[in-house]
């Protein structure tokens, strides 16, 4: 029941890779300046846009649990910011890699969009402990929106303190005031983007249902065997999604509200 | 607004009866500075570099203070008092952030006097104005967040392990905003014009996590 059209976007996922890879180094044109090293940029400016966007939407994801107290909007902040923290090592890596080869360093600090990237990293890499440090899995969920909230919001704040703080910018690849890319490129650029997007929701997708199924599964066994049979949920920084042994659903709603704890 | 200015003067009360956040956070700051000394082998700073020493000291000893924050309400039961009472939440947002920005500016008081005695090579007076200035909007910063993170961390199992982690990564645009508005203050021919540009960082980092913390604070005093 859990992992509806997976297979489709699987399948998508797959078609849009190869087209990409293939586009890569059978359709787009070798840069002037870079030559082949800037083949790395329709892996590395995806990865890195697509993990962003991802950051900013496990905030809204976290929002959204926090004004409807539903735990799936909860299981879904957790696991966009998850795939895109791993994203987000990729695009740290490539970045090192093209900075190595077309300006001399594994690092550089006067490009703010890599710094900045490294700043929301270090941020962000701090949910999981933050997670795994609170038991109770209903304020565990509920503290880890409200960081979501903040570590969102500070991405796009971040990204313009540290574009001011660098003394030179260097040249967009995307800038539109020299013209930008020839056709070939954008054209290779934006079949990345799809693909990279594909790619993040087919993660994500996975790991939802395989999240759901484990908790399905939990359930049943329960059920069927007895609430003792089923050994209790240890520390984890995982959202849970079953609620108390004695009723084993798939997804239970929050019980015995605390008297003192007036709605909002 | 009576709600807040209470719990205010109950940690006010609290500080002075037995200090504990605003000698730690003192102490530190001067320390941080004869250890600057030592690990720059310079005796005296000036320019990007004095303004770098102070902020980052100024930042770390906030750190200390952050920790510090919800102690008392987490040991002796102040939440439950606040959530048995019949005021708005945000009173305690208000109250804590508050206390927060004193204590900051207290010990800015005598940290800043001291950096200018140790370190600082330019004279200090033509700087004060834009020091002031940018010291203001840097506290507010660090009250806002730091009441935000403090809240946070304070019920997990890794309190003081959280709030470093979490709140200096959060820090870094009004870090930058202040360490680079400080630098022309402190240039090595006498203090130059305020920079707007880091001003205006500064304002929005305060304005954007204002509202922020104001939003999901009610989110972190639920149970």
């Amino acid at each position: 029941m859990y992992g509806k059209g997976l297979r489709a976007l699987t399948l998508a996922t797959f078609a849009a890779m190869t087209a990409t890879f293939a586009l890569v180094f059978f359709y787009a044109p070798l840069d002037a300046d870079q030559g082949f090293i800037q083949k790395i940029f329709y892996v590395h400016v995806p990865v890195a846009i697509v993990t962003l966007i991802a950051y900013v939407l496990g905030a809204v994801f976290a929002a959204l649990h926090l004004r409807t107290r539903d735990r799936k909007w909860d299981l879904r902040s957790y696991v966009v910011i998850h795939i895109a923290l791993i994203f987000n090592v990729l695009g740290l890596l490539t970045g090192a890699i093209w900075a190595k080869a077309s300006w001399g360093h594994w690092w550089v600090w006067d490009e703010p969009t890599l710094v900045s990237y490294l700043i929301v990293f270090l941020l962000f890499a701090t949910y999981q402990p933050l997670r795994f440090s609170i038991e109770d899995p209903e304020r565990q969920a509920r503290y880890a929106s409200v960081f979501a909230i903040m570590a969102g919001a500070f991405v796009p704040l971040n990204f313009i303190a540290v574009r001011a703080a660098s003394a030179y910018v260097h040249p967009r690849v995307l800038a539109t005031s020299e013209g930008g890319m020839p056709g070939e490129m954008a054209f290779t650029f934006l079949i990345a983007i799809i693909a990279m997007t594909l790619l993040f929701a087919l993660l994500c997708s996975y790991e939802i249902a395989a999240k759901q199924t484990r908790w399905q599964l939990r359930a049943l066994r329960r059920r069927v065997l007895g609430g003792e049979a089923v050994a209790p949920r240890g520390r984890s920084a995982a959202p849970a999604l079953d609620g108390p042994p004695s009723r084993g659903g798939g997804s239970a709603p929050r019980t015995a509200r605390n008297p003192a704890e007036a709605p909002s | 607004m009576r709600p807040s200015v209470a719990l205010l003067r109950k940690d006010l009360l609290l500080e002075r009866r037995a200090p504990e956040s605003i000698p730690a956070m003192l102490l530190f700051s001067i320390t941080t500075f004869v250890l600057f000394h030592f690990a720059l082998g310079r005796d005296q700073v000036e320019g990007q570099l004095a303004a770098g020493v102070l902020v980052v000291t100024l930042l770390f000893a906030a750190i200390l203070g952050i920790n510090r924050l919800f102690v008392s309400e987490q040991e002796e039961g102040g939440f439950d008092g606040v959530l048995l009472a019949p005021i708005d939440r945000t009173a305690l947002l208000i109250a804590k952030g508050a206390a927060l920005f004193l204590f900051l500016t207290l010990v800015e008081v005598v940290a800043v006097a001291a950096f200018a005695l140790l370190l600082l090579g330019p004279s200090p007076w033509p700087a004060l104005p834009g020091l002031l200035v940018i010291l203001v909007l840097l506290n507010l910063a660090l009250a806002t967040v730091g009441t935000l993170v403090s809240a946070l961390a304070i019920r997990t199992r890794a309190r003081d392990l959280i709030v470093p982690m979490v709140a200096l990564p959060l820090l870094v645009p009004a870090l930058i905003g202040a360490a680079r508005g400080a630098a022309p203050l402190f240039a090595a021919g006498g203090a130059e014009a305020l920079p707007t540009k880091w001003l205006a960082v500064l304002a929005l980092y305060d304005l954007v996590f204002g509202l922020l913390a104001y939003a999901v604070f009610d989110f972190l005093l639920e149970d």
